[in-house]
Order: C-alpha cells, then structure tokens, then sequence
C-alpha cells in the first residue's frame, strides 16, 4: 500500500510508519525539521519500508497542500492511506490572554487539516478508494477549562471528519477519527506522568488495526471510549462546577 | 514506581529527567545544569548509572536506525537501540552480535560506555572492539565524531568510560555471520577449581563461547564445583526456524520477601542445580536466546533479591598459562564461608585480546562475577576484604557492577584513571565518579 504520513516526525507517527513498514508497504513522509524527518526515513527504510520519500513543508503554509499531495502520489505511483498526525498543545493561559496564541492553535490542529483533506478528499473520492486518518483528541469531546482552546480546535475536527465521512461513505473512501487520551511523547514531556499515560506504541498498534478494520472512531488506548462517555454524560449544571 | 533506578537497586537516587529525542538537536538546552548523565536501560547494577541531584539524560528516544549494510554486517544506529532490537533486526538476516552480554536489555550506547564482554571473549575481545565510530557531544554543545583515526583519544575514553566524556548520540558496529539463531551445546560438570581450569583450557580452543556457573557454597576439595556451558553456532540447521528470533520474558510482578534469598536456600538451590547436571556431559541444541540471555527470561530477576537491593562484584585477576591460583581460590573460600551469595556466580578466563578502551576493564585472565543479596554491612566488609585480595594481585573490579568499591581500590584497580580524567566532559559526572573521585569514599551503608 502506498501511505502518506504528515507530521511524520510526531512520536505517534513515527510508530505507526514504523508498523507499516514491517509489512514493506512504500510510505512519503512529510513534516517541518529536514533532519529529524531523514532520520525518521532512514529509521522506517531500515525497518522495511520501500520505497521512503519525503518532504519538508510547514503546514501552516496552505499554498503548498495541493503540491505535497501532487508530490507524494506522483512518488508512491498513487495514494492509498492518508496519515494526518501533526498537532500542537497549545498554552492554555496563553491563550486565555493572547487571541493570536488561539488562532495560532486553531490554524495549526484544524485548519490545516481542513485545508489539507479538502484538497485530498477529491482525490480519493475520484479514486473511490483509500483511507484518511486523522489524529484527533480526546480533548475534543468535551470543552474543560484546563485545555478548551486545544479541546475546541480538536472538537470542531471532529465534527469535520464527521461531515467527511457521511461524504465520502458512498465513494467508498474510509474516513478515520483518532482519539487519543495521554501520551507520553515529546508534546507531553512537560507534564506530569501518571498511569493514564500509554506509551506511543501501543496507541501506534491502535491506530495500525482500526486503519485495517476501517473503524470509524477508535479511542486509544481503549479505556477512554468509557471515561469520555462519562464526561460527557455528566450534565452541564454539573460539570460547569468540575475543576477538569 | 521510580524507573530511573541501577539494577541492583542501591544505591537510590533522585534525578531531574530530561529525555532526548533526537540526535540533531542540542540535549542540554532545556535543563542547564552542571552535572549530566546518560540512562539507557538502567542495567548498570550499580551507581555508574545514577547522577543523584543531578539531570539525566533519557536516551530511551534515541532508537533509530541509521544504516544497515546487510552485505558486510554493519550497522549504524542511534544510541538508544537496545541489542534486543538489533538482534531482532540482524539474525533474520544472518548476522549476529560480535560480542553480546548476559543480557539483550541494555543500549548499544551502555554497551560501548561499559565496554560490555560476553561468553567469548577469549575469541572476539570487547565490544568495544567492533565499533566503527560513533558520535559524541559535550556539554558545551561541540560534536566529536570519533574512530580509531578520528579523534582518537575521545574514541578511546569514550569506550568503556562509563559515559562520562560526553553524550553518546549514534554508533556503528560490525556484526559477524552465522550459520543459524542456534547453538550446539555441551554442558560438563567440573568438581573442583584445577578441574575447571583444564577443562576451560581445552574448552577455549575448541568453542568459541565458554562460560561457568559455580556453586558459591561449596568449600575445600570441591571448592568452586561447577558446570561448564560451552557451544559454537549449530552449522547447516535445515528447516525455516534456521534465522529465527525469540524474545520472551515473565514478569515479576513483586519484590521477593527477605527469607527467599536466605543462605539456606541459596545453598540448597545450588546443590540442586549441580547435581541436575550427570556426570557425563550433555550435549543439546538451543536457541541463542536461552543460551546467551538465560536470565532475561524473567523480566526483572533483581526483585527476587528483595528490598534491600543487591550487589554485584566481579572481579578480574590476571595470570599466565596455569600460574598462580591462590588469590581465585582465597577469594572464592572467603566467599563460600561468608555464606552471602546467592545462585548468580559464574567465572571464565579472559582471553588477551586488548580492548580499545582507556578504562575498560577486562585483560588477560580469570574472572568472578556473583550477585550478592544486600545483607548489611556484613556484605560491604566482605567485598572490601576481597577488593584488598584483587588489589594485592594487580587484578580489578567491574565499575558497570559496583556500588560501593572505595576510591582508593578504584585508583590501584585503574592507574590509567589519571589519563582519563583530562578526557571527562566537566559537566558531566555520576555517582559512581563522584565516589571514587573524591575523597573521603564513603564505604557502605554510610551513605
């Protein structure tokens, strides 16, 4: 199969290229760092993967979506799974004081993927064919005062792959939502670990098997499907009292 | 739980973490500090790896392959893999470690900052006798690329120096071929020291792995009975299972209770052990996995020796052909009377093979290593009386093992400590370094 995976160099990308290429699928990888993203490519080439290409782009830069799509199925010879896993955590007070940080944080984790899969959605609907992931949040399902402006960014991709994949169904294009809850990686490495941390692994194997099983929404690690249907079953009246 | 602990489990330590994640980017950045450490896996048994009040730098992101020529064997690689996972890669493709340890779980990196030796050293010397060249960067962000031509003294301090010269960031090795994951075996019953000599004589020249486990209770004319594990790679394994690889472990889920490693049991258990074994030699076919990483099969073996952690001595003392036995044997009967150890000991005679390495430790002779179960300074003022046997006999101590060694025996053990020390990134320490540096040691439970 033929993969692209942008934001290649996130620790949960990394694991899941790593996935595809044992099973010697050829995957193009796109992220920021030229040197970071080679050795991601050197790692994944040793690992199986053949053939690797790569490019480096901002993808805040919209103008350039459309060339690295171009790009990436010209190299591949086609595209059949499109890996979405680059993001950002913002600073929550941050944002709280500084509108700029907030936009900032809604152009990087949503409208870049806006962006990004309306260009690569009519591909893969003319295709009628292929699987679009996208690495959401649990911080989507629900608005909490510790991480909203994240949350708020990530719920309204949530929504957007939604309108994606009721799309996109009749095609037979499978539209992906990952949810993960948190893990320990470079994004986290400020935070404080607890038991609820999974390792990027795990939630690599996750991803790897609902992008097979062509699940709609996979939870990962799996114990958050039944936490956030707490969160959200909690009424308003109550949870606006939370300190979540 | 703390993860960032030795393998004996003492000392303890506190650290502030600062994972790495890549190699282009400058580690020290984040969390300026004056005293650094690299952490692999933590399976240094004692206090070369812990930088107590210090930063240490969690390498466990730096595990990406760089290179792999599966035409010559080598591989180039981030310092983070662990030889489990490069076994995971080369044997399918019919290469192997050219030297591997008693253990797959540690870093390509600690294996170079150890200078770790295995089973056939007699052969194929140290590890760090198969590195290429690796990278190293200093505290002060310069980046050393060093090999046998390239900044050579670095390449030299580096290896076995306890990881002190500076970051490791990537490495290259060669690999060596063989005929199949498998190992055709011969396990011999040995019932005294001089037996375990000729034996070990005979043995080095016809297999190229040898190693003995003895049983550390045993005293006068069967002082240090034992049985000799030797083997070659099985030639011409016919069926699909030829290249196969094997990584399977139980977990302990608990530390043990203080009665499981008591002298009594660690006697009966080694008697049995000895006598499980006929007196006519057995001859088998194992996996590499079994006769390489016995004890990797249980996930963290360290808990059975309880809460107070243990220790781990070995020594090595030097001797030409079939000279003089009475320092092994000293220590050996100071061992078996002191009724400390447990059922982790084995020996085997070092080959002269030099190492590249300023301060590594292995050279030409016989070497003990055992696990001990912390039992109070009993246990500390047993080891001191056999560093002062080593010492007397111009052997050495294992500083990867140790914990408690004083600075005075590391010294005797290592002169050349002098030469390295101009080598030592300044920010960079241990408290390993800091003990054997620094007077006064601190000895025992003292600290």
């Amino acid at each position: 199969m033929r993969i692209l995976i942008v934001g290649a160099t996130s620790a949960i990308a990394q694991k899941v290229a790593r996935l595809f290429a044992k099973a010697n699928h050829s995957i193009f990888l796109a992220a920021r760092n030229e040197k970071k993203l080679v050795s991601v490519a050197q790692d994944i080439q040793i690992h199986g993967a053949h053939p690797v290409h790569y490019m480096t782009l901002d993808m805040n830069d919209f103008d350039l979506h459309p060339a690295l799509i171009h790009q990436a199925t010209q190299s591949l010879g086609g595209l059949d799974i499109l890996l979405v896993a680059h993001g950002q955590l913002p600073d929550q007070p941050a944002c709280q004081v500084n509108v700029r940080e907030a936009e900032q944080a809604f152009k990087v984790n949503f409208l870049s993927v806006l962006s990004l899969l309306t260009h690569a959605s009519h591909q893969f609907q003319k295709q009628g064919s292929g699987t679009i992931a996208v690495i959401s949040s649990v911080a989507g399902d629900r608005g909490r005062q510790s991480n909203y402006i994240y949350g708020s960014a990530k719920g309204a991709l949530n929504i957007f792959l939604e309108g994606l994949r009721n799309r996109l169904f009749p095609y037979g294009v499978h539209v992906l939502t990952i949810k993960p809850g948190y893990v320990d990686t470079p994004m986290t490495s400020h935070l404080k670990k607890n038991r609820l941390f999974a390792d990027p692994e795990s939630v690599a194997r996750d991803i790897y098997k609902a992008i097979q099983k062509k699940k709609d929404v996979v939870y990962t690690p799996w114990f958050w499907r039944y936490i956030l249907l707490g969160i959200k079953l909690c009424p308003e009246w109550i949870f606006k009292r939370t300190k979540l | 739980m703390n993860a960032y602990e030795c393998w004996g489990r003492y000392p303890k330590a506190k650290h502030q973490i600062e994972p790495i994640y890549w190699t282009s980017e400058n580690p020290f950045i984040h969390s300026p500090a004056t005293s650094y450490l690299a952490f692999g896996k933590g399976r240094s048994y004692g206090d070369s790896c812990l930088n107590d009040g210090g930063v240490l730098l969690d390498t466990s992101g730096l595990n990406r392959w760089i290179h792999f020529d599966d035409e010559k064997g080598v591989v180039r690689c981030e310092a983070g893999v662990s030889l489990a996972e490069v076994l995971r890669l080369a044997v399918p493709k019919g290469w192997f470690l050219p030297v591997t340890p008693g253990t797959k779980h540690i870093t390509v990196a600690g294996a170079i900052a150890n200078d770790v030796h295995g089973k056939n050293h007699h052969r194929a010397g140290t590890f760090g006798r198969h590195v290429g060249q690796f990278e190293i960067v200093r505290s002060d962000g310069t980046r050393l690329l060093c090999s046998p031509q390239k900044n050579q003294k670095y390449f030299s301090a580096t290896i076995g120096g306890l990881g002190l010269t500076g970051l490791i960031l990537w490495a290259e090795f060669s690999l060596k071929r063989i005929p199949s994951s498998w190992i055709q075996m011969e396990t011999i019953r040995f019932g005294n020291l001089d037996e375990f000599f000729n034996l070990s004589r005979d043995s080095d020249e016809k297999f190229e792995y040898t190693l003995s486990w003895i049983d550390c209770f045993s005293q006068g004319k069967s002082l240090a009975r034992g049985l000799m594990m030797r083997g070659n790679h099985a030639e011409n394994y016919p069926d699909k299972k030829r290249f196969s690889i094997r990584d399977r472990s139980i977990n302990i889920p608990c530390t043990a209770p203080r009665w499981f490693t008591h002298s009594s049991i660690m006697k009966g258990l080694n008697v049995c052990y000895f006598y499980k074994q006929r007196k006519k030699p057995r001859v088998s076919r194992v996996h590499y996995d079994s006769f390489f990483y016995p004890l990797d099969i249980l996930g963290s073996y360290n808990r059975l020796f309880g809460r107070g952690g243990l220790l781990q001595y070995q020594c090595v003392l030097p001797f030409e052909g079939h000279g003089d036995l009475s320092a092994i044997k000293l220590i050996l009967s100071r061992i078996a009377k002191s009724n400390l150890a447990s059922m982790v000991a084995v020996l085997k005679v070092f080959g002269n093979i030099p190492s590249p390495g300023m301060l590594s430790f292995p050279r030409k002779g016989i070497t003990l290593a055992l696990d001990l179960p912390i039992r109070g300074q009993k246990t500390f003022h047993l080891l001191e009386e056999l560093d002062a046997v080593v010492g007397e006999h111009h052997g050495a101590v294992y500083p990867a093992k140790d914990a408690r060694m004083s600075g005075e025996n590391f010294r005797r053990f290592f002169p050349q400590w002098k030469e390295f020390r101009d080598y030592v990134d300044p920010n960079f320490s241990s408290g390993f370094w800091r003990r054997v540096t620094q007077e006064p040691s601190p000895i025992g439970l003292a600290s």
